[in-house]
């Protein structure tokens, strides 16, 4: 889940590079292989309709129905959403995302971008270890990753406590509600950058030699270089790097569960809105008001990852 | 300029990929010498010491992951986390891992194998499959399926896992293997890979060629694409496995017997037995056995390097 | 594309052979409740040794397995399968998904007290009265039966009890020459002698916790919940809360808690190495401490829970602890029920109480054996003296929500601003009571 991608989408590209070719040859052709496509696609398109599609289409069934512990299941239209809408707890949590969006991710691709062109420039000593120890973070599992990191921000025995004594200093409990989304950006930061990095690293690479002859002999300083031959070519990725990065912000969910037990009144029951729907569902039995707020966010979601794509792929152009 | 400088790069045959990767490698070095000095690369020292920050940043978690394996419980609880214990005891804890409650632990390492070999093979081929159809053929409805698919992963997993827990109930799958490969099979990630590097990786010509050869659809795909598409499929197998391997919300929902948890639920339970009533605290088996789960993966990522690190290069080219 | 399908066939063919092979070779069997139906339902009022029949026991609780096994000895024609599903409230969604769905649901499930109406209302559990249960209500301590014989029936029969009392660190307070607390006066006085003299040590931890505040509510008298059938009150407006409160927010204010989440890795450490002083907790601790503390081996003892006033009778409440109960869903159900006397008030029990568990039945808790048991990790005192005495005196006529699960997973949300933004603690559980009855209303219980 972690994973979910929104493309730049290379549509525009394949038709130009196929339609030219293509309309030379036998169009004649062209009809019966109209659905052949289905014939591949068709594998992924099924497991995803059993997958997603069914309990989407699911959920938005029982999103207009409300089932009481007491007094069994009633149609009740659009009450649940016009609920959600007015749930300040749901606000506090969408708000808290999209805080946390703002922040951790220009951080995160600003981190990677700097290390991916540090170790492309060639100028760094070991830069295969570096490319491979910064990527390590990302193998490891989201559970091992919060027992790690829960250690480190321990404020008496982990390792704040510690520097807070042994240097005197008293750094603020990150496991405290004024930082408690700092430490969990923190935590996503660790585990990502390296994944974003060879992202940008694999665009970088790239790029033709042949540019970089040119700009020496035009004279062209480092930071000319990467201002004018670096950067554009990597757009589209940063373009897809972000929308990874927004689709996985408003999911937050596995960092902040696994925290909660350590941290119960920092982190509420509503502190991101997938946590929210979780405990919805799941401590409440509230399943057809959990699956209003979640197509409300995943349409939210959506919106915006739209609108990056679109101003992703008109920078291209 | 960039567009027509790059494009015909990739397209050639998969020697030719190889060939287009690996002198690239060298390239960089003869960049920078020409660019700033004659002989030797200028390598920056304030530069290598900025990044080994963050090469710190990365490290130093895993760094007191391995050293509190080495140590044992009672020291756990009561030394320093970047300390060393009174004693050395990472083998002893790594047999009590594998030992204890039976051995459960490696029946854990199995299952996760078997949901990986399966649930991320299974991705890969759906991805290549699903790729290699958006990229070579036109066909109705090919614009909404992206589409749709970015839709359905935008809205948030935990409320879905009810109506997926309910479904797969009625199928009788749930506490079954199959609860956790089926989910694992759609990667829209691997599907996005595949789309873009298909693409470019395979000219139409070539398919062109073997279907005027008489071959039906699937032997020019399995003949002719697929050889090309090999490191793209290397890449997506590896970030799929990544998934598969560290898969946990569904499970957790899916499976109910601890024969069937994948490792990241089994630690996951062994770290709730601390909390519970009259719970025996295993500590030293939970941070042990975090360790020996994500050395497989790293293993992994150091052998296969070579593979994906083309399969990305190429898979991200644009224009 | 046929040569593609095909290829596809005989790849999804042997994977689904693979993964049957692996299904058949691993512990067979794992969803015993929905193949049970054949032959299991005969048996049960028979004699001992004629039982037979599959069960499936949803249970956390290291013991339960013990006494499986000398049940299966006892009953050669009974198989029983233990699967540990998670524990607490991951066990009760766990429970919930399955009733819901209809499958997979176990013959047996722990239950924690404060859990049992909510399944009840739910009618996730079977009604055992009829079966035999309702006569055994003199066989265990009130506080645990309470919560079990409810609505007129019983659902469930106890497992263990956590009837609560005062756990200290025995070398602390001698070493700072403090007095062990009788009273809850006294006990403040203590917390504020041990803070001045060491600030890294404080009399005990509070970051929030549902559990302990309701209990504590319990001792003092208070009843907030009052359930009839479908009908609620949610009343903490009461002088013993206000008791309560008054105390804790001396508490918080003078920065006397440990702010150190119970259960956490900090906790631990604290237990062990004595920045934590005393726990007020249930009977069931013992293990824990073992296990969790080691290094204050020798250190700890048990002293009655501190009184609201001095020199009265000894009164407590009970802090967790769990019931087996049966499903309604168990094609066993006779079966399962004697599983259940046997593990509750039979045999069963000696097995768990030698594997540490603290009992429910009063036989047990009278038994010279138990009362003279010394724990080596206590300094050879002779715990169950005290537990004995704090299981009698658990103040009666305590209720428990219908959906307690639920208001205990919002505690945090609301009372936790007291704990580190200094809001009233009392505002925060009347923020607490709110939700709670909102809750309530909107499930349909008419709630005010």
């Amino acid at each position: 889940m972690t994973q979910a991608v929104v493309p730049v989408s290379p549509a525009g590209q394949t038709t130009e590079l196929k339609n030219p070719r293509r309309g030379d040859r036998a169009k004649p052709a062209r009809a019966p292989r109209s659905w052949r496509g289905w014939g591949f696609v068709g594998p992924f398109m099924l497991v995803f309709a059993l997958v997603f599609i069914a309990p989407i289409a699911y959920s938005l069934y029982i999103s207009v129905f409300r089932t009481q512990l007491v007094g069994g299941t009633q149609f009740v239209g659009l009450d649940n959403y016009t609920r959600a809408f007015g749930d300040p707890q749901f606000w506090d949590g969408v708000g808290r995302v999209s805080l946390f969006l703002v922040i951790q991710v220009p951080i995160m691709l600003g981190i990677a971008m700097l290390v991916a062109l540090a170790i492309d420039s060639g100028r760094l000593y070991g830069k295969d270890f570096f490319r491979i120890a910064v990527f390590m973070p990302y193998a490891v599992p989201a559970v091992v990753a919060a027992l790690m990191w829960g250690f480190m921000y321990g404020p008496r025995f982990g390792l704040v406590g510690y520097i807070n004594d042994f240097m005197g200093w008293s750094i603020p409990n990150p496991l405290g509600p004024q930082w408690i989304l700092l430490a969990i950006g923190n935590i996503v930061t660790w585990s990502f950058v390296g994944y974003n990095m060879l992202i940008f690293y694999s665009s970088l690479r790239t790029i033709p030699t042949s540019l970089y002859e040119a700009a020496a002999l035009d004279g062209a300083k480092e930071h000319h270089v990467i201002r004018h031959i670096k950067m554009p070519a990597i757009q589209g990725s940063i373009a897809v790097a972000l929308i990874f990065s927004i689709i996985g912000s408003f999911q937050l969910f596995n960092e902040p569960s696994i925290l909660q037990k350590l941290a119960p009144n920092s982190i509420t029951t509503y502190f991101t809105p997938n946590l929210y729907t979780y405990n919805l569902s799941f401590s409440g039995q509230q399943y057809n008001y959990a699956a209003a707020v979640a197509i409300i966010m995943g349409v939210f979601t959506m919106v915006i990852a739209y609108v990056v794509q679109l101003r992703g792929t008109r920078k291209d152009a | 300029m960039t567009t027509t400088a790059s494009t015909p790069r990739p397209t050639g045959t998969t020697a030719g990929d190889a060939a287009a990767t690996t002198p690239r490698s060298a390239a960089p070095r003869l960049r920078s010498r020409r660019a700033h000095s004659v002989d030797k690369p200028r390598r920056n020292v304030l530069l290598t010491v900025l990044t080994a920050i963050v090469l710190l940043y990365a490290l130093v978690p895993l760094a007191w992951l391995v050293i509190s394996s080495s140590k044992t419980q009672a020291d756990l609880l009561s030394t320093f986390g970047f300390a060393p214990g009174s004693s050395f005891a990472l083998f002893e804890n790594i047999a009590n891992t594998l030992a204890y409650n039976d051995g459960i632990f490696l029946r854990w390492l199995a299952n996760t194998l078997l949901y990986v070999v399966l649930g991320a093979g299974g991705a890969t081929l759906l991805a290549i499959l699903g790729g290699y159809g958006l990229a070579k053929f036109t066909f109705p409805g090919k614009k909404a399926i992206f589409a749709v698919v970015i839709g359905a992963v935008a809205v948030p997993g935990t409320a879905l896992a009810v109506p997926q827990f309910l479904m797969f109930s009625q199928m009788g799958l749930t506490n079954t293997p199959w609860s956790v490969i089926i989910p694992s099979l759609i990667s829209p990630f691997g599907l996005y890979l595949m789309w873009t590097f298909a693409t470019q990786a395979v000219p139409t010509e070539l398919m062109e060629a073997a279907r005027m050869d008489g071959a039906s659809e699937a032997r020019t795909f399995a003949q002719v694409a697929l050889p090309l598409l090999a490191p793209g499929t290397v890449t997506v197998l590896l970030f799929t496995t990544v998934a598969t391997w560290n898969n946990y919300f569904l499970p957790l929902i899916m499976l109910k017997d601890p024969q069937w948890y994948p490792l990241t639920i089994g630690l996951n339970a062994w770290n709730a037995q601390a909390s519970t009533v009259g719970g025996q605290a295993i500590f030293d088996l939970v941070i042990t056995g975090s360790l020996l789960t994500i050395i497989p993966l790293i293993a992994a990522f150091l052998l296969l390097q070579r593979y994906w690190q083309s399969g990305l290069t190429a898979g991200s080219v644009k224009e | 594309m046929s040569m593609t399908t095909n290829r596809r066939r005989v790849l999804r063919g042997s994977a689904i052979a693979a993964a049957l092979a692996l299904t058949l070779t691993a512990c067979g069997g794992t969803d015993r409740a929905d193949e049970g139906s054949g032959s299991g339902s005969d048996g049960g009022t028979a004699a001992e040794g004629d039982l037979s029949g599959d069960l499936l026991i949803w249970a956390w609780d290291s013991t339960v397995p013990d006494v499986a096994t000398a049940f299966e000895e006892a009953n050669p024609g009974v198989d029983i399968e233990i699967v540990n599903a998670g524990t607490g409230n991951d066990q009760y969604t766990a429970l919930q998904n399955a009733i819901q769905a209809g499958s997979g649901v176990p013959d047996l499930a722990q239950i924690e007290y404060f859990a049992i109406p909510q399944f009840a209302i739910g009618e996730g559990l079977a009604d055992i009265g009829p079966m035999g249960a309702s006569d055994l209500e003199d066989s265990f301590t009130p506080g645990p039966w309470s919560s079990v014989a409810i609505n007129g029936g019983v659902y469930g029969l106890p497992l263990d009890s956590g009837p609560m009392a005062l756990f200290y660190n025995e070398a602390v307070f001698t070493e700072h020459g403090v007095e062990i607390p009788t009273t809850w006066d006294e006990y403040l006085e203590a917390a504020r002698a041990l803070h001045a003299a060491d600030p890294n040590l404080y009399i005990t931890n509070d970051t929030g916790d549902a559990g302990f505040t309701t209990s504590m509510i319990w001792q003092a008298g208070g009843h907030p919940y009052e359930v009839d059938g479908t009908n609620v009150t949610v009343d903490f407006d009461t002088p013993e809360v206000k008791q309560f409160t008054d105390l804790w927010q001396t508490m918080i204010d003078e920065e006397l808690l440990a702010p150190v989440t119970s259960w956490s890795d900090d906790w631990n450490q604290g237990l062990g190495n004595g920045t934590i002083a005393t726990l007020t907790i249930g009977a069931w601790m013992p293990t824990n401490l073992e296990n969790g503390a080691p290094a204050a081996e020798g250190d700890w003892r048990v002293a009655p829970m501190p009184q609201w006033e001095a020199g009265a009778d000894l009164v407590t409440s009970e802090n967790g602890g769990s019931a087996l109960s049966v499903t309604s869903a168990s094609q066993n159900a006779d079966l399962a029920y004697a599983f259940l006397e046997f593990a509750s008030v039979n045999d069963g029990v000696q097995i768990r109480v030698d594997g540490g568990a603290f009992p429910a039945t009063v036989a047990e808790l009278e038994s010279e054996d138990f009362l003279n048991k010394e724990f080596p990790y206590f300094g050879g005192q002779k715990l169950n003296e005290v537990l004995a005495e704090s299981a009698k005196a658990v103040a009666p006529g305590w209720q428990y929500l219908p959906y307690q699960v639920y208001a205990n997973s919002i505690f945090n949300d609301n009372v936790g601003s007291a704990y580190i933004s200094g809001t009233p603690l009392s505002d925060g559980i009347a923020s607490w009571q709110d939700a709670t009855i909102a809750y309530g209303n909107e499930q349909g219980f008419t709630v005010d």
